[in-house]
């Protein structure tokens, strides 16, 4: 009974995202979108953060919405997954159901 | 997969009524079905035929409409949201005593029943918004 997150604020502005971490279980997938995309980055304050929801948990960025803002994929972080739109449909079909913290 | 989604923001915005056509037209793509398309709060301006967006600039209701028609898709506009905002098809306009409506091609006015009927008959419901 895995949930799909997504949060699509960035994590400098709202707290949806470390609410998210905080309530994913083991096994469920977290997925940036839109602002959401800055919690993907590299060395920042919340990299630990996301790091550490990687044990037990897949976290994914939506490639469209971090390229738009001007990022590569070698800022993200190591193990967070570069997808999308269409994996970003499967995730969904993969997924019991999918929670959005907007 | 039977799927349905909520947009709870309108065009423009931010960025939610553009992921919700993004992921829409993907997941048609895929071929899977999209029981229907649920627009709620400030969700409701996708549907406003009247919006004329610089020729540089992407028309959202437009692709709407466009998706709707090649896909026959059921895009539904929250009827108590819709009145609060001045989106009003021919039989609410005249209801209202109005002098015009503006509802967009393949849109259509209803209630939120519509939006329980489909988180219950599609197997996944996907949430955009504000």
């Amino acid at each position: 009974m895995a949930t799909l997150h997504t949060v699509n604020k960035s994590p400098f502005e709202k707290r949806s995202l470390d609410c998210c971490i905080r309530h994913a279980n083991p096994g469920s997938a977290i997925l940036l979108i839109e602002d959401g995309v800055y919690g993907a980055l590299k060395d920042t304050a919340v990299s630990d953060k996301v790091s550490g929801a990687l044990d037990g948990r897949k976290v994914y960025v939506l490639g469209p919405d971090l390229h738009a803002r001007g990022m590569s994929d070698d800022r993200v972080i190591d193990g967070v997954e570069v997808v999308d739109y269409a994996a970003f449909v499967d995730l969904v079909t993969e997924h019991d159901r999918v929670q959005a913290w907007l | 997969m039977k799927l349905a989604v909520l947009v709870n923001e309108g065009p423009y915005q931010h960025q939610a009524a553009d992921s919700a056509l993004q992921f829409t037209k993907a997941a048609l793509e895929k071929g899977h079905e999209i029981f229907r398309v649920f627009f709620y709060h400030d969700g409701v301006h996708n549907g406003t035929r009247l919006g004329v967006p610089p020729q540089d600039d992407r028309n959202v209701t437009q692709q709407w409409s466009e998706l709707a028609e090649k896909h026959n898709l059921d895009l539904v506009v929250c009827v108590a949201a819709a009145q609060r905002r001045g989106i009003l098809d021919a039989s609410e306009a005249k209801r209202h005593g109005k002098d015009a409506d503006n509802i967009a091609p393949g849109f259509r006015i209803s209630g939120l029943g519509q939006l329980i009927e489909a988180g219950i008959q599609a197997e996944r419901l996907v949430v955009f918004g504000d």
